[in-house]
């Protein structure tokens, strides 16, 4: 691991600042900055660890939703009462990442900004657009297995990793930041994360500086919450498809992971064919929701297993559990 | 060439024992405890978070020592194997993976203790995992020990017997039947 500085921010107005410079970063629970730091992807000079500030508290807010700092860690996340009561997709989808260990560990934002899982990110001998900025993509010829199938584009094809943040994105939740110059931003998570266009190791609209703060969730949508993750193995893998749903009828709604460089979710489709039966509702709604994919020929798998995936959730859903 | 950080002060209690160090900030909790400190029961394995064999208790919840750095955590308690029992006394799992040879290796068993610990109070707590059907009805099963140990990978079989173990530490701390053995 390279050289770094290291402080401790005691206010998010500190820390906000702390991070200006170019080559410094937050730290909140390192298990996604450290591995990659280890491996000499991430190099950041000067590192401002967060851990102390007060941003780990769930708290309710004036219209019934729920406000949930930065730094409350998955596990305390999916336990939270009102969370499993009434946003039990998002409890679902956190235990469905990672190992305990990890999810005691990891935070709210560290979790959204957790980097790509591309296997060519990961290697370091290889070219990587994301890595190492117009040094090309290995993954458009090489092993593009696990990588996304929409939202793509020449420079990069790469899929967000988090599971949370698929939940978050099906629950309108929006991100609190705040900025270098004391004011604060709240961000849908389509504004949040952006797609690779020929930019592709920009990932998020975070400024320089810019600090989450916090995730806002609406007041809770009822209906029946589902989270269905498709993995190598049954557990402790990241996603090959997964589905997080609210099934309320009509307005049921469906956001899409492990297939997009950001939780995918394509509100338009979400009314096709409602009321039909589960197959013919799913592929509906994928039909809709993917009309522009871009697979390659290794990962083409994806659509048809998110169909059937979603067909699944639709069953489960009625009752009828697949 | 690489240029020197300043170093800094950290302040552990590792198995009750405070313990004052000064530290370059890269070096983290695992090789603390390791290099530094001389515990080596705690074991390094891939290093990235992947295997389980760091895991150690920090304030009571179970973490990857890999994946963290020594000085993010001044001021906190720290338990490793060493800290769970003593060959006199051992802690009621050690004891337990003794009797139902859910020992192998070496290499993954301090981690997997360490876990199984933080997994016992994780249920106690109703912290739900991947396989809780119902998130308000946090309850034990071996169907849940398999899924909350899958952190701790070990290529030796050793599963079986230490969901046996586990689940008898588990009856006799609550005072329950033996839930079923599972693989
Ligand atoms: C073996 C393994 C398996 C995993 N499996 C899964 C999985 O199946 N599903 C899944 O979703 N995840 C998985 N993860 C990823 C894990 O969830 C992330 O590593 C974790 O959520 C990151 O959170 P953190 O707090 O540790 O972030 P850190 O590592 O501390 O930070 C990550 C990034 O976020 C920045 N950052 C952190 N907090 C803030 C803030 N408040 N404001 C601005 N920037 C900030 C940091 O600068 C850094 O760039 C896995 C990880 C490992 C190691
Ligand atoms: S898909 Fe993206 S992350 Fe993967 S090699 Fe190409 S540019 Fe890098
Ligand atoms: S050494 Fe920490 S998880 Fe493998
Ligand atoms: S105990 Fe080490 S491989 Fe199983």
């Amino acid at each position: 691991m390279r050289a770094f500085t290291y402080e401790r921010a005691l206010t998010p107005q500190a820390a906000a600042g702390a991070t200006l410079a170019e080559g410094a970063k937050f730290i909140a629970g390192g298990t996604n900055l450290l591995d990659l730091m280890k491996l000499d992807i991430e190099r950041p000079a000067h590192l401002v660890d967060i851990n102390r500030l007060e941003l780990n508290a769930v708290t309710d807010t004036a219209d019934g939703g729920l406000h949930v700092g930065a730094l409350v860690t998955n596990t305390d996340l999916a336990s939270h009462p009102r969370v499993k009561a009434d946003y039990a997709v998002l409890s679902r989808a956190i235990v469905a990442g990672a190992s305990g260990q990890i999810r005691n560990k990891a935070t709210t934002g560290g979790n959204l900004l957790q980097r790509a899982r591309c296997p060519y990110f990961y290697d370091t001998n290889l070219p990587c657009n994301k890595r190492e900025p117009g040094s090309g993509c290995a993954a458009l010829t090489g092993l593009s297995r696990p990588l996304a199938v929409i939202g793509t584009s020449d420079a990069c094809i790469a899929q967000h990793p988090s599971d949370m943040a698929v939940a978050l994105r099906v629950l309108d939740a929006t991100v609190n930041t705040l900025k270098a110059d004391g004011t604060g931003r709240t961000l849908a998570l389509d504004d949040f994360y952006r797609l690779p266009g020929d930019t592709p190791h920009l990932e998020t609209t975070l400024e320089a500086g810019e600090l989450i703060t916090g995730v806002t969730l609406p007041p809770p949508p009822g209906g029946t919450h589902v989270y269905r993750k498709v993995r190598d193995r049954a557990s402790y893998a990241f996603a090959l498809v997964s589905v997080a749903a609210v099934l309320n009828g009509r307005d049921s709604r469906f956001a899409f992971g492990g297939v997009a460089p950001r939780p995918w979710r394509v509100e338009e489709a979400e009314t096709a064919r409602a009321g039909a039966e589960p197959d013919a509702r799913a592929r509906a709604v994928i039909d809709a929701a993917f009309a522009d994919a871009r697979p390659t020929e290794q990962n083409a798998f994806k659509i048809p297993l998110l169909r059937r995936t979603l067909s699944a959730v639709l069953a489960q859903a009625s009752g009828e559990e697949k | 060439m690489t240029p020197s950080t300043p170093q800094l002060p950290v302040t552990l209690r590792v198995n009750g024992v405070p313990r004052t160090l000064t530290l370059d900030p890269r070096v983290t909790l695992l090789d603390t405890l390791r290099e530094h400190l001389h515990l080596t029961g705690t074991k390094k394995g891939c290093d990235h978070g992947q295997c389980g064999a760091c895991t150690v208790l920090v304030d009571g919840t179970r973490l990857l020592s890999c994946l963290t750095l020594a000085v993010m955590h001044d001021g906190q308690a720290v338990t490793t194997v060493e800290g769970l029992g003593t060959p006199d006394a051992l802690h009621p799992l050690q004891d337990a993976f003794i009797r139902h040879d859910g020992y192998q290796c070496g290499y993954c068993t301090p981690g997997q203790l360490c876990s199984s610990v933080g997994t016992l109070d994780e249920i106690a707590r109703g912290v739900p995992s991947h396989v809780t059907a119902d998130l308000d009805d946090v309850s034990f099963s071996a169907e849940e020990l398999r899924e909350r140990l899958s952190g701790n990978i070990c290529r030796c079989a050793a599963y079986p017997n230490i969901i046996a173990a586990v689940s008898e530490v588990h009856a006799a701390q609550n005072g329950t039947a033996q839930p079923e053995k599972g693989q």
